[in-house]
């Protein structure tokens, strides 16, 4: 419309602070931002981004709030008497119920819990249940859940998870196939990489290292597969002496 | 007052310390330079030497203080024994409880505490050095380590005094000046959303005088606020220049 004006007050990707204007008018706040007065303004230190009139802001500093159905890799640190908290390094503990391990009435006389997961033990877990006024439910009543038994464990910011998945999850399944290693990536900013052996998964943990310290630059999946094939080229030469 | 007392400022206008009525102390500001902790922040403003370390949102402890509709802010102001010319004895002084008090509520309005309901953020201010104006400097450093943590904010806070020194006001107080000086006027302020969250008054002023001080630290508060943006982007920028 004419006449219509709609600043902006900002460039694409920039670096932004908790406070500063983004923009005026006819837009919608997105994530990490926050409208007063008709403004919209970041909220988070993160680099901004504007789409179909929606500013979002990618943080780069945040910290895990649970959501129902994300899947997440957590620590047993207590034992109850119906089940298990578990860290699952968001600003709430999480329960499992034993009910939901045992996938049959539980009953406190018949089944000692410590037996089935321990203080230390690690999870894979969905959240089944959340909101303002209780703590997470966990749930593993579902394939590929469960106690972990074997493979290697690194933590990276939550926010960078969506970029080691990558559009349609190419970027992932990239370093699946190329590091023939299963990799579960929790939403909470915990990776499992379980490979044949430590050779490969050293490598995908590089790789996955690597993606976030560059999350934000654009043509990595490229790049990461070039880098990919050289390491794994330097592997086979080390093999062959 | 004692009659023999020095001038705290000359025929030229020049402060004790060399700056004009409304110039800043050299600032430094620093973020993220503790690892163990989830956000940080160091400041040298003047003499003042402040350290900050943020933690949580997490759960809160002991368990009575959580509240069920939004996350609490706990700040522990404490002044290291060292920080002072007379050793000061490490256990929280009435002032320290006080400060903490003050300096949490002038954080609590740049939070959604709503947000995270039955958590909390714990705030440790340690000071390491002390030269007068350690409130102000303690809420820019914390703003900064809350940022750093990651916690979502409405604007960054920033504190800075004005006060009285000899008929004159000036800006930003240091000890002396605190001690010998009619008024010391602190303020906390969010730049922008041009709202101020603390604001005191320690002496006498005329109505007209204490205008103009609230807006000379006003002033103030704006510069250290374009350094406090600096500093934070410093340590992300790393980030960004391997884009280039």
């Amino acid at each position: 419309m004419i006449g219509d004006f709609m600043p902006t007050f900002f460039e694409k990707k920039q670096l932004v602070t908790p406070g500063e204007l983004l923009a005026e008018g006819d837009y919608l706040p997105g994530e990490n931002t926050y409208v007063e007065a008709g403004k919209i303004y970041a909220s988070r230190i993160g680099l901004v981004d504007s789409e179909n009139k929606k500013v979002n802001v990618v943080a780069l500093r945040a910290f895990y709030v649970p959501k129902m159905g994300d899947i997440v890799i957590g620590t047993v640190i207590e034992v109850g008497f119906n089940g298990w908290t578990v860290n699952i390094k968001a600003p709430y503990t999480a329960m499992l119920r034993a009910s939901d391990v045992l996938a049959r009435p539980f009953k406190p006389q018949n089944d000692e819990l410590s037996q089935v997961l321990t203080a230390g033990d690690l999870i894979v877990a969905k959240i089944a249940s959340f909101d303002r006024a209780h703590d997470p439910q966990l749930t593993v009543g579902e394939p590929g859940l469960g106690k972990i038994t074997r493979g290697q464990i690194l933590h990276v910011t939550p926010t960078k998870i969506p970029r080691i998945i990558g559009r349609k999850g190419s970027m992932i399944s990239m370093i699946k196939q190329e590091t023939t290693c299963q990799i579960i990536l929790g939403l909470n900013g915990v990776i499992l990489v379980t490979g044949k052996n430590v050779e490969d998964e050293e490598l995908a943990i590089f790789v996955i290292r690597k993606i976030e310290e560059e999350s934000h630059t654009s043509g990595l999946t490229d790049r990461i597969t070039q880098l990919l094939k050289e390491k794994k080229q330097v592997v086979l030469e080390e093999k062959v002496e | 007052m004692n009659e023999k007392q020095e001038k705290l400022i000359d025929k030229k206008g020049i402060r004790l310390d060399g700056r004009k009525a409304d110039e800043l102390r050299p600032v430094k500001l620093q973020v993220g330079v503790l690892s163990n902790a989830d956000g940080s922040a160091y400041i040298e403003h003047g003499k003042n030497k402040i350290l900050v370390g943020v933690f949580g949102p997490r759960e809160v402890h002991p368990k009575h203080l959580m509240q069920p509709d939004r996350m609490v802010l706990k700040v522990r102001y404490h002044m290291a024994p060292f920080s002072v010319q007379e050793r000061k004895s490490p256990a929280p002084s009435r002032r320290e409880v006080e400060l903490s008090k003050v300096i949490k509520e002038s954080l609590e309005p740049a939070l959604f505490l709503e947000l995270y309901p039955r958590t909390g953020v714990d705030v440790f201010i340690e000071v390491l050095q002390a030269d007068g104006g350690t409130r102000c400097a303690a809420i820019t450093a914390a703003a900064l380590a809350i940022a750093d943590a990651g916690v979502p904010m409405r604007d960054l806070v920033v504190g800075c005094a004005a006060g009285k020194v000899d008929d004159t006001v000036v800006l930003d107080l240091y000890d002396a000046e605190d001690k010998l000086g009619t008024a010391d006027v602190p303020v906390a302020y969010m730049p922008s959303l041009n709202a101020i969250t603390l604001l005191q008054m320690d002496g006498i002023l005329e109505p007209a005088e204490f205008e103009k001080a609230v807006n000379m630290a006003m002033e103030g508060c704006k510069k250290i606020y374009e350094m406090q943006k600096e500093a934070l982007k410093t340590k992300y920028m790393v980030v960004k220049e391997v884009e280039e």
